[in-house]
Parts: C-alpha cells; sequence; structure tokens
C-alpha cells in the first residue's frame, strides 16, 4: 500500500462525519443569519431529529432490526431530565411521588442529560439482556411492546411522572447551538460505533448471519452493544428535546414519533450514517416548506396557499414516491466521501456490497 | 357462574375483533410478506365512509341511512376496493423491495388515508347511530349478555368458517394457500401473482370494512384512531401466531383478547391501569419462549 493510497484511505474513513457535521454547522449559520424566531424552533427540532434518528441508526441501520421501541429511551431520558432540573419546590407541589433524593435535587444541565441518557442505557441493558436473541419481526414486536410498556406506566404512574398530564417547568435551555452540538456528537458516537471491531462484527452479521456466526462472531453481543450505545444517545436527545419544549407528557413519545424517526431513517438510507442524517434534513426541509405553502406565499399581490392538511398527505406520497425510485433510500445504503482534490477516494466497495445484498 | 360467562363473552367479543385484524394482516404478509401498516386506515376509512363529509360535531350520515341488506354489501365493497386500489397504486412497485421499506411505505400510506379522513371530517370524534337497539342485553344461562358481543361473536364464527371453507375448497383458496407457503414455485407452477395478490388485498379490506362496522356500532361514534389501536394488537396476534400463519393469526388474536379480559379482572385494583403493560410484557415473554410464533408454519423457519 502506496502513502497515497493510505492517506486515501484516512480521508475516505473519516470524511463521512466531517462532511456530516459540515452541513449540519452551515444549517446551523444560515438558520442563525435569517435570525427569525420559528424558523430556529424549527432548526433545533431538526437537529433534535437527527440525534434521534442517527442514534436510531446505530441500532437499526447496524443490525439489520427494525425497532419500534427507541422512543420509549427519549421518553425515559425526557422524564428523567424532567426529575433532575426542575426546582424542588415545584415538584413537591406537582410530583410527590418520587424518593427523596430527586425531590431535592437540582443539577446542572449537562450532567442531567449525561444521567438521562446513562438511565436509557442502562434500561437498555437490563431488557436488551433478554430481548437481544430475538431477531427480524419477532424482536421489532418485542421492541414495540416494550415502547407501549412504557407508555403505559408513564401514562399511569401519577405521583412520579404525573400521568397523562404534562409536567411543566422544565428549563429552557436547548438553543440552536446545543442542539447543533448535540447532534455533532451522536454524529461522531455513530460513526465510531459504525468503525469499531463491534459494529464492523454486527454488520457482518446482519449481512450474512450464518458466515458472521461461523467466524466467530457473536452477533447477540454486539447487537446488545449497539442496543445500549443507540439508547444512550436517544436518551440524551430525550433531555434535550425537554428543555426544548419546557414541558413533557407521555403522549408526544409514542407511535407519532416513532413511525416518523423511522420514515426518515428509512427514506434516507437505513445502511448508512450519512443515510440518516439527510433522511432527516431532506424530510424536515420539505415539511417546512409545505408548512410555508400552508400559511401562503405572496406572489406579486396575489397570495398563493395549498389547503390546510394538504401538507400531510403531500408529505406521505412523497415519502411513497421517494421510496418507489429509491427502494433503499436516497443515499443508497452509501456514505458520503469526499471525491476531489489530491486525495480524491473510490467509493466505498463495501457500501455497493451491502446495497446489492439489502437494496436489491 | 354468571360472572365467569360474562368475562367469557366478554373475552370472546374482543378477541373477534382482534382475531379478524390479525387475518387481514396475516392474509396479505403470507402473499408479499408486506406488513400493512395501513389496515387500521382502511378500517376508519370504512367507517367514515357511512358519513358525509363535514366538520361538524355531528355527523351527517349519508350512507348509514341506507337499509342493513344494502350498507353491509357497499361498506364490504368499500373496504375492498380501498384496498385493492392500494395495491394497485402503490404496493405493486414494492413487490421486489425489503422488508423494512415495504413497512414504511404502507405506514406513509396510512397517513396519507388518515389525514385525508381529518382534512374531510375534522379531528373530533363523532356520534354515530348504526343499530343501536344491539346493544340491549339478552339473557344467556342467566348472565345479561349484550345483544351485540353475541352477534359479534356469531359473525367471526361465520366468517372464519366462510374464509376455511374458500381457502380450503375452491381453486382460489387452493392457489392463494400455495403462495403463502411458497410464492416463487407457486408462480411456476402457474399460479398467477397478480390474481392472487389482489385476491388477498381485496378480502383483507372486507374483513377490516367488517371490523369498522362492528366497531362503529359498538361504541357509537366514528373516531379516526378507532382504527389504529385494532390494528396494533392483531399485528401483534399475527407475530405471535406465526407469521404467515391463518391459524396461529386467528388463535393469538382470541388469546391476547382473552388475556386482556382476564388481566382485567384478576389484577389487583392498583394495577388495573397498568393491565395494557402486563399484557404487551406477557407477549414480550411469549416471543423469547417462542420467537417464531406458536404456530409457526414450516416455511418460516430460520435456518440459522
Amino acid at each position: 500500500m502506496t502513502v497515497t493510497q493510505r492517506s486515501s484511505l484516512l480521508v475516505r474513513t473519516i470524511s463521512t462525519p466531517i462532511i456530516l457535521i459540515v452541513i449540519l454547522i452551515l444549517i446551523a449559520v444560515i438558520a442563525k443569519l435569517v435570525g427569525s424566531g420559528p424558523f430556529s424552533r424549527t432548526v433545533v427540532e431538526m437537529f433534535i431529529r437527527v440525534m434521534l434518528v442517527a442514534g436510531l441508526y446505530i441500532f437499526v441501520g447496524n443490525s439489520g432490526v427494525i425497532s419500534f421501541g427507541h422512543i420509549g429511551f427519549m421518553c425515559i431520558g425526557a422524564y428523567a431530565a424532567a426529575w433532575f432540573t426542575i426546582p424542588p419546590a415545584m415538584k413537591a407541589v406537582t410530583l410527590q411521588g418520587l424518593p427523596d433524593f430527586l425531590a431535592q435535587a437540582q443539577l446542572p444541565i449537562f450532567l442531567s442529560a449525561a444521567l438521562a441518557g446513562l438511565l436509557a442505557a442502562i434500561f437498555a441493558l437490563v431488557v436488551g439482556r433478554i430481548m437481544m436473541r430475538l431477531a427480524g419481526i419477532a424482536a421489532s414486536i418485542a421492541t414495540f411492546a416494550m415502547l407501549a410498556v412504557i407508555n403505559v406506566v408513564y401514562s399511569n404512574w401519577d405521583s412520579v411522572t404525573g400521568g397523562t398530564g404534562s409536567i411543566v417547568g422544565i428549563p429552557f435551555y436547548t438553543g440552536i447551538w446545543t442542539a447543533l452540538g448535540g447532534a455533532i456528537l451522536v454524529v461522531i458516537i455513530a460513526y465510531l460505533y459504525q468503525i469499531s471491531r463491534s459494529g464492523l462484527a454486527l454488520r457482518a452479521g446482519r449481512d450474512e448471519a450464518t458466515a458472521a456466526a461461523a467466524s466467530g462472531i457473536d452477533i447477540v453481543r454486539e447487537r446488545l452493544i449497539a442496543f445500549v450505545i443507540s439508547a444512550f444517545t436517544i436518551g440524551v436527545a430525550g433531555a434535550l428535546y425537554g428543555h426544548f419544549l419546557g414541558v413533557v407528557n407521555p403522549d408526544a413519545f409514542y407511535l407519532g414519533l416513532t413511525f416518523i424517526t423511522l420514515s426518515m431513517l428509512v427514506v434516507g438510507g437505513m445502511n448508512s450514517l450519512s443515510g440518516a442524517v439527510i433522511g432527516v434534513i431532506v424530510i424536515s426541509t420539505i415539511i417546512q416548506i409545505l408548512r410555508w405553502l400552508e400559511k401562503g406565499i405572496d406572489l406579486g399581490g396575489a397570495t398563493l396557499s395549498i389547503p390546510n392538511g394538504l401538507q400531510e398527505i403531500t408529505i406521505g406520497l412523497v415519502m411513497i414516491i421517494i421510496l418507489m425510485f429509491r427502494p433503499a433510500g436516497l443515499t443508497r445504503g452509501r456514505e458520503i466521501v469526499w471525491r476531489f482534490g489530491p486525495w480524491a477516494s473510490k467509493p466505498s466497495t463495501a457500501g455497493e456490497v451491502a446495497v446489492s445484498k439489502n437494496g436489491a | 357462574m354468571t360472572a365467569i360467562l360474562q368475562i367469557i363473552f366478554d373475552a370472546l367479543s374482543l378477541g373477534s375483533l382482534y382475531a379478524i385484524g390479525a387475518l387481514g394482516i396475516a392474509l396479505i404478509f403470507g402473499v408479499m410478506r408486506l406488513v400493512n401498516f395501513a389496515h387500521g386506515d382502511y378500517i376508519s376509512f370504512c367507517v367514515f365512509a357511512m358519513l358525509w363529509p363535514s366538520i361538524d360535531a355531528a355527523a351527517v350520515v349519508f350512507a348509514g341511512n341506507l337499509p342493513t341488506f344494502i350498507l353491509i354489501p357497499l361498506i364490504l365493497a368499500i373496504g375492498a376496493g380501498l384496498s385493492v386500489l392500494s395495491e394497485i397504486l402503490v404496493f405493486r412497485r414494492f413487490r421486489n423491495a425489503n422488508p423494512a421499506t415495504m413497512m414504511i411505505a404502507s405506514f406513509a400510506l396510512g397517513f396519507v388515508l388518515k389525514h385525508f379522513l381529518l382534512m374531510l371530517f375534522s379531528s373530533r370524534p363523532k356520534s354515530i347511530d348504526l343499530w343501536s337497539n344491539l346493544s340491549l342485553p339478552v339473557e344467556v344461562a342467566g348472565a345479561r349478555i349484550p345483544l351485540l358481543q353475541v352477534i359479534t361473536i356469531v359473525i367471526t364464527i361465520l366468517i372464519l368458517l366462510g374464509l376455511t371453507a374458500f381457502l380450503k375448497r375452491t381453486r382460489f383458496g387452493l392457489e392463494m394457500r400455495a403462495a403463502a407457503e411458497n410464492f416463487t414455485m407457486a408462480r411456476m407452477l402457474g399460479v398467477k401473482a397478480n390474481r392472487v395478490i389482489m385476491l388477498a388485498f381485496a378480502i383483507s379490506g372486507m374483513l377490516a370494512a367488517a371490523i369498522g362496522l362492528i366497531l362503529a356500532t359498538q361504541s357509537g361514534t366514528a373516531d379516526i384512531q378507532m382504527g389504529v389501536s385494532v390494528m396494533l394488537v392483531a399485528f401483534i396476534a399475527t407475530v405471535i401466531g406465526g407469521l404467515g400463519s391463518l391459524p396461529g393469526a386467528v388463535i393469538a388474536g382470541f388469546l391476547i383478547g382473552g388475556v386482556s379480559v382476564l388481566m382485567q379482572v384478576i389484577l389487583p385494583l392498583d394495577a388495573r391501569p397498568f393491565r395494557d403493560a402486563f399484557v404487551y410484557g406477557a407477549v414480550i415473554a411469549c416471543l423469547i419462549w417462542r420467537p417464531q410464533g406458536l404456530f409457526a408454519p414450516k416455511s418460516a423457519k430460520q435456518r440459522v
């Protein structure tokens, strides 16, 4: 291997997360320059979705098992952030069932977000020990059942979670830069996992389970590792989401969000990290454009607008059409790599193999 | 004794709904490996097809006023038509896509249907008066059972018998069972793929319409969300029963209905709000115990 080949490999390896992060930073800068309130809220929401979908990708993309349960980790993270950061005086009124150490606690935001992620990860470790033995559609249903259990418990355990009502009083903290930081963090974690030994082993197990098992890969163990890491990132995303809205309630973390995040992942291309990020950006952009159209745009005196409700119908149709023409997603399961300049690298062949296996 | 009879009837009538739903999902999964998340929205669509589009709280009944012997075939036809139409327009193009892509496409279709209904009818639940005299109780061996429960159970049994006869005794049924067993092989032996798949979608749509009629009569309301909860449980039932196994789907549907009703009775009062958590916990336990489902067809066995 010559020096150029080696540096080209290096460029290829690290160019993907760098390009994705640069795209995210550009979006944040544009949002800051535009400076309008509603628009920057949309961008914050988009960054949180990037955290969710990239976190989901860590498990779904690498293992090939569709999970309906990850929004449950977001629920755990968001409520944990609420317990850790709401002022004790308010908690004494609204959440009387909290144990003493939680009722008295008021932690700094970032410590609380990290602990929220940790709590989600520990939960994932416990249930994952049991559930990761399953594969395919049985695993998907088991994760859905997990989501339903979390939802039922958080909706009914009134003294600790406030039941189906919302908990208010979570400090507002998440702005564009915090959300951007969170998104970048998750992209880096996802990429590091993907090129780690465990990530490669899990991808091998996804593509050829028999061969991987014969080569000494413990698929169940690798799946569990991915499950726990993705639970951590999504728990953190949940905490940031809580600090963004200021309120949490259990129904925000249920089927609606589950399907939106899964759709973003599949439309982008579920076998690559680039697909996860691109899927969020593309779908969020289309939704935003349709929202503007719904409000009406001014065209030289005449206002052009589409009827209310058409936005959702259009987004559904757009997703169907994208999937018709790109069944493996917009990125076709490949990573975005740097192809210009002296270290121009060829598209990753590993990616192509993955596409022909899973996209056909 | 009468209390036990009451519980049995509750369990059977709830299980009936789940069983018919599971059957509708399993039929389509059998022939094209598609988990159809739009199924719940077919159910809602069929209910709303009885109303005239309006965003008022009081429903403007339209087709619902027709005499029963026209109304029922009409709603069944609407369900079948919607289902077949979605096959022709959407799912036909996903025949060779991987399961995740198909699943998301079906979800997107359901999303479109749901918001189409929302646009026409708004999100407020509407009251709808459909055969309300059926909720009067009847006396069965000393227990007072709502007539509707009895009718639901009888209708379900009739549907199951009819479908079994269709699948076992007719040429189309034979083709469908062959396609569910091994689709490629069936095609090689002269089964026409499009015809079998469209037939499966038509039957599945009719089953969705049947659920819609029963639900609307039971609850007396038309709600956009009403189909989804049944669909989710039905989906779980198809997996527990063993994906691709029709009898398995039906039995698992009744099983989940039975367990739900039983939990409601035997759980201590404090734990009752958490009933669904126990039911879903049982689902996970069942999957761990039998990952391939209770009645897995031979073709579904993983070789690793």
